[in-house]
């Protein structure tokens, strides 16, 4: 992603956010009312795929930093950036998603749940790894520090899980469409797709910005003065 | 051998400067002492919430033991010219792991009596402890030591290794507080075994990791 023409990513960009309109418009009016929590529970339209996709964006960079170790190449780190850099907002997303979920059926904000702990250990995880990031000049060292860093950060993800889960859980079971009745899963799947769509876009154009500002990084200094052009013009009375 | 030779090379520093270990000691010793006017005078909430506190001040004093055993590998090139000698760098990385270890641990041990005096805690079962603070250090320092390599050759380095490190270590956080409150408050279901086992796959997952991925980092 990020090599190929920008014209894509805006397309799939708008195509994500087509789906997501088409989406949250059937979840919000034509799919029916859940019986315990009410109108609540239509946030889980946008909840669950922005949590599918926020871990694949994480995912994914974690198979950059994999890919640029192993086989090297500026257009992993370019990616790598941009899917922490979208994975980060997703996460944060989540939260705050996460968070008016709460309030009206937990009676609280935050709570100390596994899969919401974990995502803020994320976010923090993440952030940690971006300010490196901005923190060290060489391209080169900030490439492979970046690589190593996330590296060690996803494979922290699954202890972070399980140590909060058995600290506290309180989490309801995961939804999927799998788990959620036919009139609600046709919503969640049409907004999971948008999400997706608008991810790989966003992870698209960032890495294209990315690879920009790396080029520029790495081209040579402009000269302090222009040179002297080949053809100037003797002065006038000069030595012969 | 080689790392023999770097182990060595490590505790001679630390041995050589023993000013650090205390100024860091009396770092930790105030950050339980600060903990405890957070709380308030009351005896039964310090001694329940004591277990935390020991930890937290573990942890953010380790952060001065690690920024600290890198600074000397920066002054005048030494980190180049260590990478030079016929010795690899997981030699180099387990070399001051262990000696980062070795100095959390005897942090830790030195805290314990503190902890035992300010929050009046038990202490029933002193070697388990003593267990836990050894598996905890080493969840610490593996990490740690790794997040060092790369921060103290980066711009501010005292901001990046607490922002790099305090997220990636909540699980031994976790681990490590539970674990010890069960042993200082009573553990009637037998949970200090399960804890401490998390704490110890943490340590098995960040020895060997870290330890893999350190020559890239110090690679140029």
């Amino acid at each position: 992603m990020g090599d190929e023409r920008p014209g894509v990513f805006y397309g799939l960009m708008a195509l994500g956010a087509g789906f997501l309109l088409w989406g949250s418009y059937w979840g919000l009016f034509l799919a029916p009312r859940e019986t315990y929590m009410g109108d609540v529970q239509r946030i889980m339209y946008v909840h669950v795929p922005t949590a599918w996709n926020a871990m694949l964006a994480l995912t994914y960079s974690f198979v950059c930093a994999l890919a640029f170790l192993m086989k090297g190449g500026w257009k992993w780190d370019n990616r790598l950036e941009a899917a922490m850099e979208v994975g980060i907002a997703f996460c944060a997303l989540l939260c705050v998603q996460g968070s008016i979920w709460a309030k009206p059926t937990w009676g609280v904000w935050w709570d100390w749940d596994p899969r919401l702990t974990t995502m803020a250990v994320l976010v923090f995880a993440f952030s940690g790894i971006l300010a490196l990031r901005r923190f060290v000049d060489d391209p080169v060292k900030r490439a492979v520090w970046s690589s190593v860093a996330c590296i060690v950060a996803y494979v922290d993800v699954p202890i972070v899980y399980f140590s909060v889960k058995w600290w506290n859980s309180l989490h309801q079971v995961q939804s999927t469409p799998q788990t959620v009745s036919s009139p609600f899963h046709w919503p969640l799947r049409i907004n999971a797709f948008g999400v997706l769509f608008l991810m790989i876009g966003l992870i698209g154009l960032r890495s294209r910005v990315a690879g920009l500002r790396l080029q520029g990084e790495l081209a040579p200094p402009l000269p302090e003065r222009p040179a002297a052009p080949l053809l100037a013009p003797k002065a006038q009375g000069g030595a012969r | 051998m080689q790392l023999l030779a770097a182990l060595h090379k490590e505790l001679l520093l630390q041995w050589r400067t023993k000013a650090q270990l205390l100024a860091i000691f009396i770092f930790g010793a105030s950050s339980l002492l600060l903990f405890s006017f957070a709380v308030g005078p009351d005896s039964s909430a310090l001694r329940q919430h004591a277990a935390g506190f020991l930890w937290l001040g573990l942890m953010l004093s380790s952060t001065l033991t690690l920024a600290e055993s890198f600074q000397s590998e920066m002054e005048q090139r030494a980190l180049e010219g260590l990478l030079l000698l016929p010795a690899g760098a997981r030699a180099l990385y387990y070399g001051k792991a262990i000696s980062n270890w070795t100095q959390l641990t005897l942090l830790g041990i030195g805290l314990i009596p503190l902890m035992v005096v300010l929050y009046d805690t038990p202490m029933p079962r002193p070697f388990a402890l003593l267990g836990v603070i050894m598996a905890g250090a080493a969840g610490l320092s593996a990490p740690g030591t790794l997040y060092a390599a790369m921060t103290s050759q980066a711009r501010a380095k005292q901001t990046l290794l607490p922002l790099l490190l305090f997220p990636l270590v909540v699980p031994v956080l976790l681990s490590a507080v539970k674990a010890t409150s069960l042993l200082i408050l009573g553990d009637p279901m037998g949970q200090v075994r399960d804890w401490v086992l998390l704490l110890l796959c943490f340590d098995a997952i960040h020895w060997s990791l870290c330890g893999f991925l350190f020559d890239r980092v110090v690679e140029d």
